[in-house]
């Protein structure tokens, strides 16, 4: 707290809230009730595909993390391969791939259509977590795979001198320290999937983003959804922040 | 050759391909052009604003160093497709106005212009976190050296600064050059024709979707797998002389 009470700190404090309360009192906010119930619904599919993209895509990061730090050559190759595609194109390319690719190529074939999850691949939101997904893993598989590196031999050789079956020593040593050293990275990662969220507003999925967009089109005003917005993302990027400081606090310090 | 094509049933793809109107190879070059135009602008832009942000991080005044951290904290926060949208807006609107004040008409700013500003303004807040990091790397001795033999700032950062603390920068800004030309295709939700949007309109004319979007993956892939060897080469040249310290004295 000591560190805010400078005097130039105090002068730009009192700035800032000057102009919050200017943007408050002389922009227009009128729409802002009306939309206020879309906007939530917004937010909490923002945080829900969030949420459900890092939880898939790590767990798809890592058996590609192991696949090419000690895999044998025919899936190492592969899982590279899958990496340096997804991190070497567009995210916004990688999804409209599959929303309008996919989206024409399944209608084709009549048993798709007829099964039962033809309900779920006519909608968008499939697709929107597919994609994510992917690049999730794409990015996370690298780090893992530098993670998974970074274990120190001894750890695993004693593991087996110990006579540790393989899969225990992957979940009881090898993986936990992997998983500790990517953490610091895994809470930018984080972040940085939060800020893709929004790309999938492009394929008709209502998150915040699509919301604020419908609010502009429909009011013609311009810049208060905007800046909303920018709060709102903000706000969900501190709190990601503040919960990986407290998660990394809880892990143990690093195994030397 | 072509009996192979044939086989595969690769021959329709590649006369949708093709480079002379009727195929759309052509517009899907042209936009790639125009991303690698506005990637090559941003990235600049990037480095300009990155090196004079990095100063005034490490030198700068209180006050200078708290803008630059409200700057590059809320740069770094905010969705890039948000942040492309507010500044485009603003950018446009702050252009007009002035015009418009000075007694000129209205000018529609140019997709380039804009896409160049706003990507350059994003690409400045890494950069001046990249630069900071590099610079903190040089050996304060040789920074103090050089002051103390009068050396002026400016000169300073040109022979000292700048060149010792490259090899320690390049890693970091060949990432955002890969950044760069990937964020480009964000520009294809304000609707300036560079590569990802040329594609998604050839897609929707033609209905192959698969064939262009493939198409278009593997130029973005081809850009940046020769822009990892181009930095791979700057990275080489920009090492030379320094003693091999990874080596463990091999």
């Amino acid at each position: 707290m000591k560190a805010y009470l400078v005097p130039h700190r105090v002068v730009m404090i009192a700035l800032a809230v000057g102009l919050v309360i200017w943007c408050a009192v002389s922009m227009r906010w009128d729409w802002l009730p009306q939309y206020a119930p879309l906007m939530l619904e917004g937010i909490w599919r923002t945080i829900w595909i969030l949420v459900v993209t890092v939880v898939l895509g790590m767990a798809l990061a890592i058996p590609l993390g192991l696949a090419q730090a000690v895999g044998p050559w025919y899936l190492a190759g592969p899982a590279r391969l899958f990496c340096t595609v997804i991190r070497g194109t567009p995210l916004l390319l990688q999804l409209w791939l599959l929303y309008y690719g996919l989206g024409s190529l399944f209608p084709q074939f009549p048993w798709i259509r007829q099964s039962e999850l033809w309900p779920y691949l006519r909608q968008a939101w499939p697709y929107a977590v597919l994609a994510l997904t992917l690049s999730f893993a794409g990015y996370e598989g690298e780090i893992m795979r530098g993670a998974f590196k970074g274990v120190p031999r001894g750890q695993l050789e004693a593991a087996k001198a110990m006579g540790m079956p393989r899969f225990t020593t992957l979940r009881r040593i090898w993986l936990p320290q992997a998983v500790q050293r990517a953490l610091p990275t895994l809470g930018g990662e984080t972040v940085l999937q939060l800020k893709a969220t929004p790309l999938v507003a492009t394929i008709t999925v209502m998150d915040i983003y699509a919301v604020s967009s419908r609010v502009r089109q429909d009011t013609f005003i311009i810049y208060e959804p905007l800046l909303l917005l920018a709060v709102v993302y903000m706000v969900i990027t501190g709190i990601i922040v503040l919960a990986f400081r407290q998660l990394e606090k809880r892990v143990p310090a690093q195994v030397v | 050759m072509e009996g192979l094509i044939a086989a595969l049933g690769a021959g329709p793809a590649l006369e949708l391909l093709a480079l002379s109107p009727p195929g759309w190879g052509g517009n899907l070059l042209r936009g790639l052009a125009n991303s690698i135009q506005i990637a090559l602008g941003a990235f600049g832009l990037g480095l300009l604003i990155g090196t004079l942000g990095a100063y005034g991080k490490l030198y700068g005044g209180p006050v200078t160093r708290d803008l630059l951290a409200v700057y590059t904290t809320v740069v770094r926060a905010v969705p890039e497709l948000i942040l492309i949208l507010i500044l485009y807006f603003a950018v446009t609107d702050a252009v007009n106005q002035t015009l418009v004040s000075f007694g000129y008409d209205r000018v529609q700013v140019s997709g380039i212009a804009a896409g160049i500003a706003v990507l350059g303004i994003v690409q400045g807040a890494y950069a001046t976190e990249v630069l900071r990091g590099a610079i903190l790397a040089v050996p304060a001795g040789q920074i103090e050296a050089a002051r103390a033999m009068g050396m002026p700032p400016v000169m300073l950062a040109r022979r000292i600064t700048l060149p010792a603390m490259l090899s320690f920068a390049i890693p970091g800004l060949a990432n955002l050059w890969l950044i760069a030309t990937k964020d480009t295709a964000l520009l294809a939700v304000v609707g300036f024709g560079e590569l990802t949007l040329e594609t998604k309109q050839a897609a929707g004319a033609t209905k192959a979707y698969f064939t262009f979007f493939m198409a278009a993956g593997i130029l973005y892939l081809a850009v940046s797998l020769v822009s990892g060897r181009i930095f791979g080469r700057i990275e080489a040249w920009a090492r030379r002389g320094e003693p091999n310290v990874g080596g463990g004295g091999r």
